[in-house]
């Protein structure tokens, strides 16, 4: 196996307090890697500085062995798939948010592949018309999932996604992730759900800023 | 016809009694609003005897480089201003001197060639006024639309990067929104003028004794000419901000 991510001496000091110091970790390509540790101890900047949202203060990120820097960030950001723990939806239908990830591409809109995409989280084919506002939480996150994965990326970045989701809606995000992963797709994932914890491949654990534990 | 066109000197002191009123009510409601009335006024007054003489001087020697060099003056006060309404989005002045620039310039440039107006200062600056004060406006209103938006939908814009949107795929409707902003006021007066306000232009030509069906060719002139230029200009400026609001690296500042 190869690592998709090679994390070297990262660490993210914006302002006085380090947020993450001295982070070594390689990921390896299709792997499923879940994240824990205390709220605040820098998991979610983890993510977001793998997703390019935010820049180290010290250290480098290799993707597919390249440093992050030097990749063009939208490209990037297509293939690392980082997904809100409270997403929001944009412009005024369902539809407009699946639109979305065929007009960053370039390409035409495929109303068939949107649709199925929301039958495969449960949702009905109809509401693709639905204004968002009508959405509930779980259906608001549902969408915003498929969004990210209309296109199939390489990773799949989740920060605290099941958070707050009844327990059907929490059913449904897992088997869809599961699918991904079964495709190939590595998955990162910040949790503090026991269920998500206990299926996880592999755990590290974030305190204060530094990696604890890499339990295999 | 000038002759029933003097204000004189006299009835001016005593329209100083309209500022009164002003200061009067702005005081019993406690508006606050004194201090800038009285200096708003000082200003009018001081700016406007000025502007006047140096007029009356580039009228009289009509000179091709000092009836560029007054648009010039314009076009640069204009961008100061807008610069102020920019509140901190950086570069403001340059894009706003290269955003009135450009839309004034254009639209003189084709107001000559067609013959609507001619190339004398005493058509050239007023003229090069209008327009600049209106892109002004124009790009003032565009600018704390952005300001207000990029604010306000913060996590929208921060989903659309994460999704892959290059910077400006992530901005395009703030950007819509901001244009659509900055060009309203001029639509809004387009669609009203002559129900509701006699504008400054067709006002002016009528009081100097001009038929109104020959002022209001000048005012359509004017609607025209308004359209043109604020769109040019908030569509230069939007264009020219949305990356600012963004570091090299493709985040939000």
């Amino acid at each position: 196996m190869t690592a998709i991510f090679e994390i070297h001496s990262l660490g993210y000091q914006p302002e006085s307090r380090p947020i993450l110091a001295d982070i070594n970790l390689d990921i390896e390509t299709g792997s499923n890697l879940t994240i824990v540790g205390p709220s605040g101890s820098g998991k979610s900047t983890l993510l977001r500085l793998l997703a390019t949202l935010l820049t180290p203060t010290s250290g480098e990120i290799l993707f597919e062995g390249k440093p992050q820097s030097a990749l063009q960030k939208p490209q990037f950001r297509q293939q690392v798939s980082y997904c809100f723990q409270q997403p929001t939806l944009f412009g005024e239908t369902v539809q407009d948010n699946l639109q979305f990830p065929f007009e960053i591409r370039g390409k035409a809109f495929d109303q068939e592949l949107a649709e199925q995409s929301l039958t495969e989280v449960d949702l009905a084919k109809e509401m693709l018309t639905q204004p968002i506002t009508e959405l509930s939480g779980g259906e608001k996150q549902r969408v915003a999932l498929i969004r990210n994965l209309m296109f199939t990326p390489k990773v799949l970045l989740l920060d605290e996604i099941s958070a707050g989701l009844d327990a059907d809606t929490k059913a449904v995000v897992h088997r869809l992730i599961e699918q991904y992963r079964a495709k190939g797709v590595t998955v990162l994932s910040v949790t503090h759900d026991e269920t998500e914890i206990a299926a996880a491949d592999q755990l590290i654990t974030i305190r204060d800023g530094r990696l604890e534990a890499n339990h295999e | 016809m000038s002759n029933n066109l003097i204000v004189s000197p006299t009835a001016l002191g005593f329209a100083v009694v309209l500022v009164v009123i002003a200061l009067a009510i702005n005081l019993k409601e406690k508006i606050g609003l004194e201090r800038d009335m009285i200096v708003g006024v000082i200003r009018a007054v001081i700016q406007l005897t000025v502007v006047g003489y140096v007029l009356t001087y580039i009228i009289r020697v009509d000179r091709v480089w000092l009836t560029a060099l007054m648009v010039a003056i314009i076009i640069f006060n204009a961008a100061q201003n807008a610069k102020k309404r920019a509140n901190g989005i950086p570069h403001a002045f340059p894009i706003s001197l290269l955003a009135i620039g450009t839309a004034t310039l254009l639209t003189i440039v084709l107001l000559v060639v067609a013959g609507a107006v001619k190339f004398t200062p005493s058509q050239i600056v007023p003229i090069s006024g209008m327009i600049s004060s209106n892109v002004m406006v124009a790009i003032g209103l565009a600018y704390r639309s952005m300001n207000t938006s990029f604010h306000d939908q913060r996590q929208g814009v921060l989903e659309r990067l994460a999704l892959g949107a290059n910077l400006k795929q992530a901005s395009a409707h703030i950007v819509q929104m901001a244009i659509r902003t900055g060009m309203s006021p001029t639509i809004d007066s387009a669609k009203t003028v002559g129900i509701v306000s006699l504008p400054g232009m067709m006002s002016g030509l009528i009081f100097a004794g001009v038929d109104p069906t020959k002022a209001i060719m000048y005012q359509i002139m004017v609607t025209f000419m308004l359209m043109a230029a604020t769109s040019i200009g908030s569509v230069i400026a939007c264009y020219l901000t949305y990356a600012r609001f963004y570091n090299s690296d493709m985040q939000l500042r």
